[in-house]
């Protein structure tokens, strides 16, 4: 079958200020093939895309679609040439419908006929076998849920070019899998996809050709059938990187922080965590897997002080004295006053961990203002502080008195586990702390874990890659729908003994009327 | 007596209609215009110049045309507040200006404005009191149906007002027809929830943002005009506007950003205003406590909004934030 072009990009180049975020990229994707750009965080596979789409316009370069060149200056102008993107943070508006959603933006029908687009959007659901209730509001669907109205609205305006932009970053494992097969039927349909991704295993599993960026240039393209792990990795990261994390044996292991039977309710009275207790010991890992919004969030809180329980202790063994002290319903700053060295690198990095306007030293100065004597700011040594983690972990960085949300998301993450570990503190807790970052910045996490983890530390680290956390963690904790489903051991576990124990919780909630998945 | 407190109580309401209705479409498109009494008042103060001029040309009031005494004040108002509009436009839409501060400066400037032409006017008659009358024009504007009189009851409450009335109730109704059953409607309210994603489906989100603010301040503008030529029998005296402006926007969220609602709202409100008038025996505080009434009945209807959390009675979520493409 002959196979034409669908979109071609020829010497495509895109600069934002001094920062070169596309150079000189061409690259061309087919009707009926699956295309895969691969690349770190910060390669500029979403710029790249979003030039396609008519969000940024292109410094220089040229655009083809089926031949012929096209000027794409506004989303309008993509949808016309039948292009259409599926952003990674979903483009909806929360208090309309699905339907509402997928016709916003639509001028060419006559009239505004609902019931008509209903009808439409259905016959596009059950031709490639989504589910969808095109009247649901869309603040009261899932996140697959809502993807569904984005790929469903880019074949409602009938595109031909599907872009997708880390469309699995927010799935389950079996919500993956749907997707997927969606896909495929697609490329059965003549659809060219284009799917922007960093996961090895999913370009291997679903795409034709992949398409390889590194920090903003592009490296090649190969095809999924004659390449492997291996060479993909060294395409995208340049240089050759151990796959394997490595995990020593866990000294000491006293009990560092026993929590005891806590639980606790949200605004809607659902229980967000219901009658949990373990313990985390010196000098190990403990993993927390479980399906996002299962509980890991208020648990992480619950011990930092940031959230209310019901019921239960939080008793923190001091090591130095001895004593046992109980954290629950203590503010942060008291917990730090009854001399409890607690660090915590939250899931939401500019939200509660670091203060996206302010610079790196100001950011190290939130966790040290109140040790001053003066009247004045003692500058010094943050800002020492500060050079120490840009010098250490690699920061990338134009100063010290950049603003951190200026920085990639990496970045920002070396900055907030950079200071969190300076405090020196005897329980570390991190929640997502690699996602979203490369492959090279993760593995500078994993290490600075197991580093906390040789001098001793209590880490707790919840995860979202099962790989990750059966190679990195000592015990691993499953928590499901706010229960602790099992704790296993980290170095003879199976992903299918972890996956079975998140997917029981499950179930187990359905049965009692399901309204802890609205959480 | 009560025909008299319901055509008092729609009488007071009309201005606050027209400038909650405004403010409405423009809050729907995320711009919080907090200007609006100051282009209420502008939109006075052009309609009284509009009109000053025209019955000034000539010698004699028997001359005035009561059509272009009606046309040339609303065509004039519409021409002020538009301006304004434009101006907090062009601030805050195409500069990204914080919009409390631009609102906050506008309205400011347009009192002072109001004052400062009301004052010139009020020179150039020469009279011992501090206002000018164009009872003509107020006429022209207050002429109702000639057989509302000979109805009774019905005919006095329902049809004895200026077209302006009608004019605030039928504007309010194809807001909100607009608002909830058309593209455009859905359009201005995705700019309104989320800039991006309108932006991403292809919306033209600063003509948007643009035609509601000025479509927002001209229908604003016009209840500034209703206010001096109707309500107040066509005297201007400055600063008689009072706070009406303040209880637009307060109304807008009494009506939980519906211009339906609005209508109610803005009788009620207008109730509130002239009830303590017909009290016996009342005295001046507790008729100041009468006029706190509606910001109090807003804040009630604030917090039962925010208690309940119902996603559909909040703000448009973009509401008060700037939106720029291409920004990293």
């Amino acid at each position: 079958m002959e196979k034409n072009v669908a979109l071609e990009l020829k010497n495509i180049t895109k600069t934002f200020g001094s920062v070169v975020a596309n150079k000189d990229i061409s690259l061309k994707v087919r009707k009926g093939e699956i295309l895969s750009i691969l690349g770190e965080n910060g390669s500029g596979k979403t710029t790249l895309m979003n030039m396609v789409a008519g969000i940024y316009f292109p410094d220089s370069g040229q655009i083809f679609a089926d031949g012929e060149e096209i000027v794409i200056a506004s989303p309008k102008d993509a949808f016309q040439h039948k292009i259409g993107m599926i952003h990674q943070h979903f483009k909806l508006v929360d208090v309309f419908t699905a339907a509402e959603n997928i016709v916003l933006g639509l001028e060419d029908e006559k009239g505004f006929d609902m019931p008509k687009y209903v009808e439409k959007i259905q016959k596009i659901t059950a031709q490639y076998g989504f589910e969808l209730d095109p009247y649901k509001k869309i603040y009261e669907m899932s996140v697959s849920e809502k993807q569904t109205v984005e790929i469903i609205k880019v074949l409602y305006r009938g595109a031909d070019i599907l872009i997708l932009d880390e469309p699995t970053a927010v799935l389950t494992p079996q919500e993956t899998v749907k997707l997927f097969k969606v896909l495929r039927n697609m490329r059965e349909d003549g659809k060219a996809i284009i799917i922007i991704t960093h996961k090895l295993h999913e370009v291997l599993s679903l795409s034709d050709n992949v398409a390889v960026l590194r920090k903003g240039e592009y490296i090649g393209t190969v095809k999924t059938a004659e390449t492997n792990e291996a060479e993909l990795t060294e395409m995208m990261v340049g240089k050759k990187i151990s796959l394997n994390i490595e995990r020593s044996a866990v000294e000491g292991g006293e009990d560092r922080l026993v929590v005891e039977n806590i639980s606790c309710i949200n605004r809607e009275g659902v229980k967000l965590l219901d009658n949990v207790s373990f313990s985390v010991r010196s000098g190990e890992i403990l993993g927390i897997a479980g399906i996002a919004g299962s509980g890991q969030r208020e648990l992480l809180e619950a011990i930092a002080g940031l959230q209310h329980l019901e019921e239960g202790k939080v008793i923190y063994h001091n090591p130095k004295t001895g004593e046992e002290e109980d954290l629950r319903d203590r503010t942060p700053l008291e917990i730090r006053q009854m001399g409890v060295r607690l660090a915590f690198v939250p899931e939401d990095r500019l939200g509660m961990g670091l203060v996206g306007n302010m610079d790196i030293v100001d950011n190290m100065m939130l966790r040290s203002y109140n040790k001053g004597q003066s009247l004045f700011l003692q500058r010094k040594a943050p800002k020492g502080l500060a050079e120490e983690i840009v010098d250490r972990l690699e920061v990338s960085t134009p100063s010290l008195a950049t603003p951190v949300r200026r920085l990639s998301g990496g970045n920002v993450q070396k900055v907030l586990v950079g200071r969190e570990i300076a405090s020196s503190p005897t329980v570390l807790m991190a929640a997502y702390p690699v996602r979203g970052l490369d492959i090279n910045s993760s593995y500078t996490i994993y290490n600075l874990l197991n580093e906390q983890k040789k001098s001793g530390v209590a880490v707790i680290f919840v995860g979202e890659d099962l790989d990750v956390l059966i190679e990195l963690c000592d015990r691993i904790m499953v928590i499901g729908s706010g229960r602790i489903t099992g704790i296993v051991d980290g170095r003879n576990t199976t992903k299918e003994e972890i996956g079975i124990l998140m997917t029981k919780s499950d179930a187990a909630c359905m049965q009692e009327g399901g309204e802890g998945e609205n959480a | 007596m009560i025909t008299t407190i319901i055509q008092r109580a729609v009488m007071q309401g009309t201005p606050l209609l027209f400038g909650s209705t405004g403010e409405i479409l423009t809050e729907k498109a995320g711009h919080l215009n907090l200007g609006i009494p100051g282009i209420m008042y502008v939109g006075a103060i052009s309609g009284v110049a509009g009109s000053f001029l025209y019955e000034q040309s000539f010698a004699s009031p028997t001359m005035i045309n009561p059509l272009l005494a009606v046309l040339i004040p609303f065509l004039c108002s519409i021409v002020g507040s538009v301006l304004m509009g434009l101006i907090y436009c062009f601030l805050t839409v195409t500069l990204r200006a914080n919009q409390n501060v631009t609102g906050l400066a506008l309205t400011t400037f347009g009192i002072g404005i109001g004052n400062f032409f009301g004052g010139s006017l009020i020179k150039l008659v020469n009279t011992d009191v501090p206002s000018i009358a164009l009872s003509n024009t107020s006429n022209a504007f207050k002429t109702s149906l000639p057989f509302a009189e000979k109805l009774g009851w019905f005919g006095d409450i329902f049809l004895s007002y200026g077209f302006l009335v009608y004019l605030a109730i039928i504007v309010a109704v194809i807001s909100s027809f607009i608002l909830k059953k058309t593209r455009m409607g859905l359009h201005l309210r995705a700019v309104g929830e989320s800039p991006e994603t309108a932006d991403a489906a292809g919306i033209n989100v600063t003509k948007y943002k643009y035609l509601s603010t000025c479509i927002g301040s001209a229908i604003a503008g016009l209840g500034g005009l209703y206010y001096v030529m109707d309500y107040a029998n066509g005297v201007w005296s400055n600063n008689g506007f009072g706070d009406r402006g303040w209880l637009s926007i307060a109304l807008v969220i009494f009506s939980v950003w519906r211009p339906s609602l609005s209508i109610l709202g803005s009788i009620l409100f207008g109730f509130l205003y002239v009830i303590p008038t017909y009290i016996p025996n009342i005295s001046v505080s507790a008729k100041k406590l009468f006029e706190m009434l509606p910001y109090v009945v807003t804040i009630v209807v604030l917090i039962i909004t925010s208690v309940r959390n119902k996603k559909e009675n909040q703000p448009p979520a973009a509401l008060g934030l700037p939106y720029f493409r291409e920004e990293r």
